[in-house]
């Protein structure tokens, strides 16, 4: 089977007859959806000058189908009045098969607004579904305490098998990466800080920077930021594909809340292990700062573990805690309500995850600023 | 441009490599010779032999758990075998190049149980897609054709442009089905295609079938449950069970063969109720 046999010679010809009054259009050669593109433009030139002959032959087609079939049929369509001839009833039966013409779907006028409505219906549009988004949140942190107790017969409805599967996904198997992620934030901020301080002669002063830094903002920032990436997309896959596969269709039909049965675990699992990692974030956080000020700048552990007492209090590592089981709260509540939000498809799916990250990411921020001014306000 | 896949048109097939065989000297279509499958220590099919000929509908039936799916599947290639040969269209599929199985793929078309339709394209575009990737041809002429397909499998004109979420299962079946027709394949294979529908839409698609076999000459491998299906569209039938093919033939074998399972399934109580209802109507 080389190419150059297999090249098929599709085409159609105008054919006079003997006595130069009745012509027909001879077609010739493979008339298949494969080919059809060799002659379309000379069919078309024909049905442009059109109404030259009164027969279509296709005795010497060698082979159709559909898409064939339904360009010459629509040839016809075009050329008006002709007959069709062919010596193979096969291919006749197949063009009688064929409507003459498409259906038409029934149009409905698409309507375009003013300029000023196009402008603002999207703003509007994205003005009530954060509003809806905010609602779809409520409900599901108020339904995620009210549905763990909605369960008839069996126990409390709180499943501690369910919980603490999810901690050991959610907490103990983040354990390593936020240990390094955390070891190198430590080490970088320490690094930067010692360079910036001895102009100073206050290179002592780092432990400071990178203690309180780290413990009151950075750590409990980037572990949530890292989880809302982790547990945060995984949760929304979980929820929406369950929702494409009408499984919480079927949770609903069971009379179980999916909310106290999906989300709830997830919630509580994520509020216990992200105040978890977070203090495993800042003990290794202070462990690359403690490494990098002894091999740059020579404070040694001793010294490091001491001014750090002087530096910090308890009130600073509260204020960094404090802020965990929030953000928590905040990753897994973004990623229910998004999660619950997919559709059909599986682009949907995808956006949706996406929109999660994204959207807590960007709330847990927001929220760790509006801490940040709550506790200047109070003095903390 | 000017280049044209290799595929052989229908009418040359009966020459050359292809074999010839049958009682009324058909063209085999499909041929899979001592075919094991197996997954681990558990054999699911222990050297199955079927031919298919061109121009036939062949229902394939089976207690659930036989392997009617994985002889499909292993036939698509989807699932790997462990001896045996597969050829289809007279190829081999594994001994051929990588341009040949592509010509191979263009005559395949497969409706799965579920539909299989990609859900982020409207139907309109589902039937494009293998369009779009084998031939050349101008949008227009590929939005006429994807809307001849969707007027010949008998959806609305207006689910061209729905995505498959929108569509009802019914729908879903016949869209998934104009998919499998986009580029006329010789052999067909259809997954339970009347399995959920009701059983006038049951019976439409089975009409549906015979049609497209009449007039495009498809050639249609059908695994079914459905009694009527069986009855009424299928030229022959195939009965999997014990690992291989048990018995294959018209209606009449099937009603005339003595093993436990087939006489449960042929003449159980809905399968009488057929029978009587065809007797009838011919008396």
């Amino acid at each position: 089977m080389t190419r150059s046999q297999l090249k098929t010679e599709t085409d159609v010809q105008l054919a006079e007859a003997d006595d130069g009054s009745t012509r027909a259009y001879r077609f010739s050669g493979d008339w298949r959806s494969v080919s059809i593109h060799l002659a379309t433009p000379k069919l078309d030139a024909f049905a442009a000058k059109g109404g030259e002959a009164g027969e279509v032959d296709l005795s010497e087609v060698t082979a159709m189908d559909t898409a064939g079939a339904w360009v010459i049929r629509r040839f016809m369509t075009q050329v008006g009045d002709v007959k069709l001839t062919s010596d193979k009833p096969r291919y006749l039966e197949l063009m009688n098969a064929l409507p003459e013409k498409l259906p038409e779907p029934a149009v409905e006028g698409r309507k375009f607004g003013s300029l000023f409505s196009r402008i603002f219906t999207p703003v509007g549009n994205s003005v009530v579904s954060a509003w809806e988004d905010t609602v779809a949140a409520m409900f599901i942190l108020g339904s995620a305490v009210r549905g763990a107790q909605l369960k008839l017969g069996r126990h409390s409805g709180v499943s501690p098998a369910a919980i603490v599967s999810q901690i050991d996904r959610m907490g103990v198997q983040a354990v390593p990466i936020i240990l390094l992620m955390s070891f190198l934030i430590g080490a970088i901020i320490a690094q930067q800080g010692a360079f910036q301080l001895r102009y100073f002669g206050a290179e002592l002063f780092v432990v400071d920077l990178v203690g309180i830094l780290q413990l009151r903002e950075i750590g409990v920032l980037l572990t949530a930021i890292m989880i809302a990436g982790r547990s945060g997309s995984a949760i929304t896959a979980e929820i929406g594909s369950m929702k494409m596969r009408e499984e919480i269709d079927a949770l609903k039909v069971m009379g179980l809340s999916p909310i106290g049965v999906l989300v709830f675990p997830r919630l509580v699992a994520l509020t216990v292990a992200l105040p978890l990692l977070t203090i495993i974030a800042n003990f290794a956080a202070l462990t690359g700062a403690a490494v990098v000020t002894w091999s740059y700048s020579g404070i040694t552990f001793a010294t490091f573990l001491a001014r750090l007492q002087e530096a910090v209090d308890f009130s600073s590592v509260l204020a960094g805690m404090i802020k965990a089981p929030f953000m928590a709260l905040i990753i897994g509540v973004v990623a229910a309500v998004e999660g619950l939000k997919v559709g059909g498809s599986a682009e949907s799916l995808g956006k949706h995850v996406t929109q999660s990250v994204v959207k807590s990411i960007f709330v847990v921020i927001l929220v760790d600023g509006l801490f940040a001014i709550f506790y200047a306000a109070i003095n903390f | 441009m000017e280049e044209v896949l290799p595929v052989e048109p229908r009418e040359n097939m009966t020459e050359g490599a292809a074999k010839v065989g049958g009682e009324n000297g058909t063209e085999v279509i499909l041929s899979v010779k001592d075919l094991t499958v197996g997954f681990g220590s558990n054999i699911v099919l222990d050297k199955l032999n079927l031919d298919i000929y061109r121009g036939e509908i062949l229902g394939f039936v089976g207690a659930s758990g036989t392997g009617k799916s994985v002889l499909m599947r292993t036939v698509l290639r989807l699932l790997p075998r462990r001896s045996g040969s597969i050829e289809i269209l007279g190829v081999e599929y594994d001994a051929v190049s990588e341009e040949e199985r592509m010509a191979l793929d263009m005559r395949l078309g497969v409706l799965f149980q579920h539909g299989a339709l990609f859900s982020a394209l409207t139907v309109k575009e589902n039937i494009q897609v293998p369009m779009r990737e084998y031939l050349n041809l101008p949008q227009e002429l590929m939005d006429e054709l994807a809307r001849l397909k969707i007027d010949m499998v008998g959806l609305a004109p207006e689910a061209a442009d729905k995505f498959p979420s929108e569509l009802s299962g019914g729908m879903i079946k016949r869209a998934a089905l104009a998919r499998a027709l986009a580029l006329d394949p010789d052999l067909v294979f259809l997954d339970e295609p009347t399995s959920g529908l009701d059983p006038i839409g049951a019976a439409e698609f089975d009409n549906l079938i015979a049609k497209l076999r009449d007039t495009l000459g498809l050639t249609v491998y059908m695994v079914t449950h459905d009694l009527d299906s069986l009855f009424s569209v299928c030229d022959r039938i195939a009965v999997l069970g014990k690992k291989k093919v048990l018995v294959e033939g018209t209606i009449e074998d099937m009603l005339a063969c003595d093993d436990e399972w087939v006489t449960s399934y042929f003449q159980g109580k809905r399968a009488r109720s057929i029978v009587r209802d065809d007797e009838k109507l011919v008396s």
